[in-house]
């Protein structure tokens, strides 16, 4: 075994070297600020010492919306960049279509069935094979927490939806903001997400928002989870509509709100705003979903090349993604923890061990599952549906009867 | 009037115009027409991520008419449409007639109000957005000044959004409009204005009796733009206000792009698209066939 | 135009009106270019109209040289050339075909020419998000996937029906009898137009150079589906500094780097306006 690695990585070195700058990969990802910037940049870095180029191919917006149409017509027009940012069920779509390369040897000959969980790997295969290389695991169902806006307002951070209502109300009758929210779809859904966990449970939220199993839809939970999600609106402040997530965040780093819910991405605006956790603020599970942990997986999903000096530069990048360095790296920037099982904890602060604790933890119970709002769990076309009413429910004054049945006639007319 | 067509030999002489057009003839063909044919086709079929010809016959049309972000977005784009033409139209219509009567500096104001044309709809969405921004904008810098109870909350509401997309539409476009009307207004003979007073008419009744009329093609053509400029916006509610809050201010090309791209429906999207061309079609094919038809035979 | 007695009433109202006008038109363009001037703090608290209070070109330099755009650092500078080779050749190739085409259009009228045109004015309604897929194979098939060229042939293409009805226009005005004149002297197709139609047509071509450079350089769907890496032009790259989804949004910055990518078609607009208006005035949408 470790033979034929070595004889592997041999011929794909010399290869390299001997075509001098060999193949370049073209990547298309939508990572234009400055810290995620930094870490793709490392990336490149490496792979420049093993003698692969890097074409750099961004495309900002909204979490990769104008990026997948690039990536959609150069695949339909048959010259898809060797690899792009795809993650959850869309690497299955785009699978059945025919479009990814197996990056299987390179998985063999690193072992990453070992150093995979099974829920992450299990997404980044095809037919049995891995595709795709995971870069980290976000946890989305975090509440952020500014713990001197509490205790001016005498309330406590709650563990409960019940509960937060009730302190949310201390909060704003002391003046400050109950929750820091922006009015954007997939901010809405985020928040939904965290009510549909902390109020149905992992099972429910299984079945209902994974599965889609009509008769979970179609119950009185999911009626239930609206009226929590309606009970919220109050709490959110007038000038939400449009704003940025990050926007949200400064309000609770400055001390105007009190609380918000968002994925550990969060985490790195305390950390430039030289914040400490436990101390200038708190990182709680959402409410109710304490032994619950929602993933959010970024990858790279290779596509198929025809070229044999292109499959090489491919498969080294696959191999320097999971690679250590990288995963410290790239986590350490973006307040996620890697995806590589087994790595030094000693960097990563608080609220990364916390989170690692959970993963672990939680994989054994049952609570983790996929985030239905980052496209983890369904397809685009169903979480589609889901933002839509979602953001429809949260923006109008629509009943929680008449938001279920919305709910599921979206849902079906997208599958 | 054309040139004479009595004697029509196949000389290459008569054969030239043809040819000349014939590159964009093919290309509006394939790109234009061959490109809607494909789309009709698409909403025929269940594709999804990509394009796949399996046939589901009126299937994406049903889907389409039973969501309700599309009906929103039809709406928008009727109260969009309608507003954006006929305020650009009037202001552009005003400002050009103020500025024909001989004012002072008018080199610089016109520039001023032209100069938003060659602003991308991105930049002019990031800026409106800014300044509609309750927070941020107009209505802070009201407070601040002392207005306590003023408002204007549009942008945040779903039921106003709608309204942003055309105050910040028409700051855009108004000035082109303003340009067409009077590069018009010169092409008019002072002496009919004047004939008209001596008439006894007032200004305004000379103008809208006498000029206006005049001034009938210069309308088509701002039409034609203005209604092109409102069915492809895009960018402006992309940036202005993300179709928000809610979907409330959505736009047809926003939903089919959305649908296409970023909802794996394929299908739908082209059914969406085909709506939008029908309407266009629909209304604007009796204007174009009246409009050319007047001018070949009246002017 | 009033009568005498009402002539400093009517006139003053007339001023006040446009002058109250210009200031509307120029708030936004005031709000981008003092916020870019203003470093982070006082954007933060202070309010959208004020002065700077301690004018920087932080902004300005950071945007242009090394603001990040993907895993490149290096600002806006690296995009300008690229716009600048996508639109030159296309917005001269979709002039002069249009000249072309409305000359034809205008004189030389045939049965079904005027169908033609239609059709064409009706073509430029399809919603550009419409063409993306097909057009990709399309170019795909020429051989002219992710070039400089295919985007250029894209935008020519998409143009042809304002610059062909531009060009009809103004040409229709031109009188039959000097055609029916130069043919009966023995001038040919192309001679008459360039002896005749080309002479005059200065202002129509400044109309429709300004018109299509505007449409082409302020494009980004085309611009971000049909270029690779290394072609992209500014307005992906403006896209790319500004839609960050992580890190602290530095709005001096993104104001900056959206007056840099604005400076062309603004200048255009500023020194060649009234040529616009002139070339307007002398026919391209009387009808």
């Amino acid at each position: 075994m470790l033979k034929r690695t070595l004889a592997v990585c041999v011929a794909a070195a010399s290869m390299a070297a001997a075509t001098a700058q060999a193949a370049n990969v073209e990547v298309l990802h939508w990572w234009t600020s400055g810290g995620e910037a930094k870490s793709v940049a490392y990336l490149k870095e490496k792979l420049a010492e093993a003698n692969v180029g890097w074409e750099d191919f961004a495309v900002a917006g909204g979490g990769g919306e104008s990026a997948m149409t690039v990536l959609k017509s150069r695949a339909a027009s048959g010259n898809p960049p060797t690899a792009a940012q795809i993650k959850g069920p869309s690497i299955q779509e785009w699978g059945d279509l025919g479009f990814l390369a197996d990056i299987d040897s390179v998985a063999k000959a690193n072992n990453w069935d070992a150093l995979l969980p099974g829920v992450v790997s299990d997404v980044m295969k095809f037919d049995g094979k891995y595709v795709a290389a995971p870069v980290n695991v976000h946890r989305v169902n975090w509440l952020w927490a500014n713990p001197a806006v509490f205790e001016k307002a005498g309330a406590t951070i709650p563990t409960t939806w019940d509960d937060f209502i009730v302190q949310a109300k201390k909060i704003q009758d002391a003046g400050f903001i109950a929750l820091a929210h922006g009015g954007q779809a997939w901010q809405d859904a985020t928040v939904f997400e965290a009510v549909v966990l902390g109020v149905g449970g992992p099972e429910y939220y299984q079945k209902a928002f994974v599965e889609l199993d009509a008769d979970a839809l179609n119950s009185a939970t999911t009626e239930e989870v609206f009226r929590v999600f309606g009970e919220l609106r109050q709490f959110v402040d007038s000038n939400a509509a449009g704003r940025d997530w990050n926007i949200a965040t400064s309000m609770v780093i400055n001390g105007e709100a009190a609380m918000q819910i968002m994925g550990d991405w969060a985490k790195g605006e305390f950390t430039v705003a030289g914040k400490t956790p436990g101390v200038d603020y708190a990182c709680v599970a959402a409410p109710g979903t304490s032994g619950a942990f929602t993933f959010n997986v970024d990858s790279f999903a290779f596509f198929s090349q025809g070229d044999a000096d292109a499959q090489v530069a491919q498969q080294e990048m696959a191999k320097q993604i999971l690679g250590e360095d990288f995963q410290k790296v790239f986590n350490l920037n973006k307040g996620s923890i890697p995806a590589r099982l087994g790595m030094a904890r000693d960097e990563f602060d608080s609220c990364a061990h916390a989170s690692m604790d959970a993963f672990v933890a939680s994989a054994e119970t049952g609570g983790l599952v996929p985030s239905f709002a980052h496209g983890m769990a369904v397809s685009e076309a169903v979480s589609g549906a889901i933002y839509d009413t979602a953001t429809n429910f949260f923006n109008s004054d629509q009943s929680a009867a008449d938001a279920k049945s919305q709910l599921i006639a979206s849902i079906q007319s997208a599958m | 009037m054309s040139v004479s067509k009595a004697s029509k030999p196949l000389t290459l002489e008569t054969l030239l115009p043809k040819i000349v057009l014939a590159p964009t003839t093919v290309a509006m063909l394939v790109c234009m027409y061959g490109f809607m044919l494909w789309t009709g086709a698409l909403s025929f079929t269940k594709s999804r991520m990509l394009p796949q010809w399996e046939f589901v016959g009126w299937d994406q049309y049903a889907r389409l008419f039973s969501n309700p972000r599309w009906d929103v977005a039809l709406n928008n784009l009727l109260i969009f449409g309608v507003l954006f033409i006929a305020i650009s139209l009037l202001i552009g219509l005003v400002l050009a007639i103020f500025l024909d009567q001989k004012i002072r500096g008018e080199g610089a104001i016109r520039t001023i109000y032209l100069y938003p044309m060659a602003v991308s709809f991105v930049v002019t969405g990031t800026a409106w957005k800014w300044i509609l921004n309750p927070g941020l904008g107009l209505e802070k810098l009201m407070i601040d000044l002392g207005f306590e109870n003023f408002e204007f909350r549009w942008l945040v509401e779903p039921d106003m959004a709608i309204y942003t997309i055309v105050i910040a539409a028409v700051w855009q476009s108004s000035g082109f409009v303003m340009a067409m009307f009077l590069a018009g207004l010169r092409g008019v003979d002072d002496s009919l204005i004047k004939a008209a007073q001596i008439d006894g008419a007032s200004p305004f009744r000379a103008y809208w009796h006498v000029i206006l009329p005049i001034l009938r093609p210069v309308f088509f053509s701002a039409i034609v733009i203005l209604s092109h400029i409102a069915i492809k916006s895009f960018d402006l509610v992309q940036a202005l206000t993300g179709g928000g809050p809610g979907y409330s201010s959505d736009l047809p090309a926003n939903f089919m792009y959305t649908f296409a791209f970023n909802r794996a429906q394929m299908g739908l999207g082209g059914a969406s698209a085909m709506v939008m061309l029908m309407g266009v079609l629909a209304i604007l094919v009796p204007y174009l066939y009246s409009e050319l038809r007047g001018q070949r035979n009246g002017q | 135009m009033a009568s005498k007695t009402q002539f400093s009433a009517g006139r003053a109202l007339i001023y006040a009106f446009l002058l109250i006008m210009a200031l509307l038109y120029l708030t936004p363009l005031y709000v981008m270019i003092a916020t870019s001037f203003k470093d982070i703090e006082e954007i933060r608290s202070g309010n959208l109209l004020a002065l700077p209070q301690d004018p920087t070109l932080y902004a300005w330099i950071k945007a242009w040289s090394s603001a990040c755009t993907g895993s490149e650092c290096e600002g806006l500078a690296p995009f300008f050339m690229n716009s600048v080779k996508i639109v030159v050749p296309a917005v001269l190739l979709s002039t002069i075909i249009g000249a072309l085409n409305g000359y034809v259009l205008a004189k030389w009228r045939f049965r079904g020419s005027e169908v033609l045109f239609g059709m064409l004015l009706f073509g430029c309604f399809i919603p550009f998000q419409v063409v993306l897929l097909p057009m990709a194979r399309l170019l795909a098939e020429l051989g002219l996937a992710n070039t400089v060229t295919g985007l250029v042939l894209v935008h020519v293409v998409y143009g042809l029906a304002f610059t062909t009805l531009f060009f009809r226009n103004f040409y229709v005005s031109v009188p039959t009898e000097l055609v029916k004149a130069a043919q009966l002297d023995g001038a040919g197709f192309f001679a008459i137009f360039r002896h005749i139609f080309l002479p005059v047509s200065l202002p129509i071509f400044v109309v429709t150079i300004i018109w299509q450079f505007t449409q082409i350089w302020n494009d980004f769907l085309f611009g971000v589906v049909y270029s690779g890496p290394g072609t992209q032009p500014i307005t992906v790259a403006l896209n790319n500094l500004v839609n960050t989804s992580v890190g602290g949004k530095e709005y001096n910055v993104d104001m900056a780097a959206a007056v840099i990518a604005a400076l062309p078609t603004l200048l255009v607009y500023i020194f060649a306006g009234k040529y616009f208006v002139r070339g307007l005035t002398a026919g391209a949408v009387k009808g």
